[in-house]
């Protein structure tokens, strides 16, 4: 299993704000834990989500150049929730934008109804940092397996008939 | 320009909700880390809500300077900050209590220079020199 939780994006404004879709699916082995007989997507896995779309939206205003971490969910609150079967839609806006870091503010939804809310901190790290090679690998919000996200859909949607089909 | 009475109002409702403690916790002497349990990334997240509520641009470094203690060798001998140590401090740190470091100069007391009362300090001279 890959560490990314959102599918695919739908809307990325760089520099403004960013919509990914995760589908939620019983194939996902947590979800039979979380809970028995009351599937439920995890709410820290929501917070992961959201993560992934606002750190890629503030990734990329630097081209990827920096890493970016997320520091700290200063406010986070959940409304509803969401099972097998639902699309979560995480909208991500961007802030602030500083040399140190950024600000995200994020909703998740389900159609309409809102799932969760929250406020997303990242800083950035120098990839030139020596103490970086102390920090845990996984804590990042985006790696090259991460941003493959981004690649989703260029694939098309099936009703043009492909290269590799003629 | 805001009396030093609303920018402290202010400044107390940015540490409530960056740092997740009460009001009456918030008191002019309480240090940032000691009393209030600010974490290094909360120096960041603190900087960001006074940027916003204060609409002021805080460049990096200048509130909560990094590396205090380490930048110079000579700022610090036997785990005592040094005379030009604590000269250093009044330049870096023109809004905090130097004075009562000097009295006791120990490097574990650097923390307890962030108070809530220097970033007050901090606000007001920030927002007089902005006009």
């Amino acid at each position: 299993m890959r560490w990314i939780w959102i599918d695919r994006f739908i809307e990325f404004e760089s520099g403004s704000h960013a919509k990914a879709i995760k589908n939620i699916t019983l194939a996902e082995e947590h979800l039979h834990d979380h809970f028995p007989g009351f599937a439920v997507m995890p709410g820290s896995l929501m917070i992961e989500g959201m993560a992934q779309t606002g750190g890629i939206l503030l990734g990329e205003t630097n081209q990827f150049e920096q890493i970016v971490i997320l520091a700290k969910v200063p406010n986070v609150s959940f409304h509803s929730w969401a099972c097998p079967g639902d699309t979560l839609t995480y909208t991500a806006k961007l802030t602030d934008v500083r040399e140190e870091g950024g600000v995200v503010q994020c909703v998740a939804h389900v159609g309409d109804r809102l799932v969760a809310e929250a406020e997303l901190i990242f800083v950035h790290l120098d990839r030139d940092d020596p103490e970086l090679g102390a920090i845990d690998q996984k804590s990042f919000v985006f790696s090259t397996n991460l941003l493959s996200v981004l690649d989703v859909g260029r694939a098309g949607d099936g009703s043009a008939p492909s290269r590799l089909a003629g | 320009m805001p009396t030093t009475e609303e920018i402290y109002v202010k400044v107390r409702e940015t540490l409530v909700d960056a740092l997740g403690v009460d009001d009456d916790e918030v008191t002019a002497e309480a240090t940032l880390g000691g009393d209030l349990g600010a974490e290094s990334i909360d120096f960041l997240d603190i900087v960001f809500r006074l940027e916003k509520n204060f609409s002021v641009k805080i460049p990096r470094g200048e509130l909560f300077p990094e590396n205090l203690a380490a930048a110079d060798s000579s700022f610090v001998e036997d785990g005592m900050v040094t005379e030009s140590g604590i000269a250093e401090l009044r330049q870096r740190l023109p809004h905090a209590d130097i004075d009562t470091l000097a009295a006791n100069p120990k490097v574990e007391n650097i923390p307890d220079l962030f108070t809530v009362q220097m970033i007050v300090n901090f606000v007001e001279s920030k927002l007089a020199d902005e006009g």
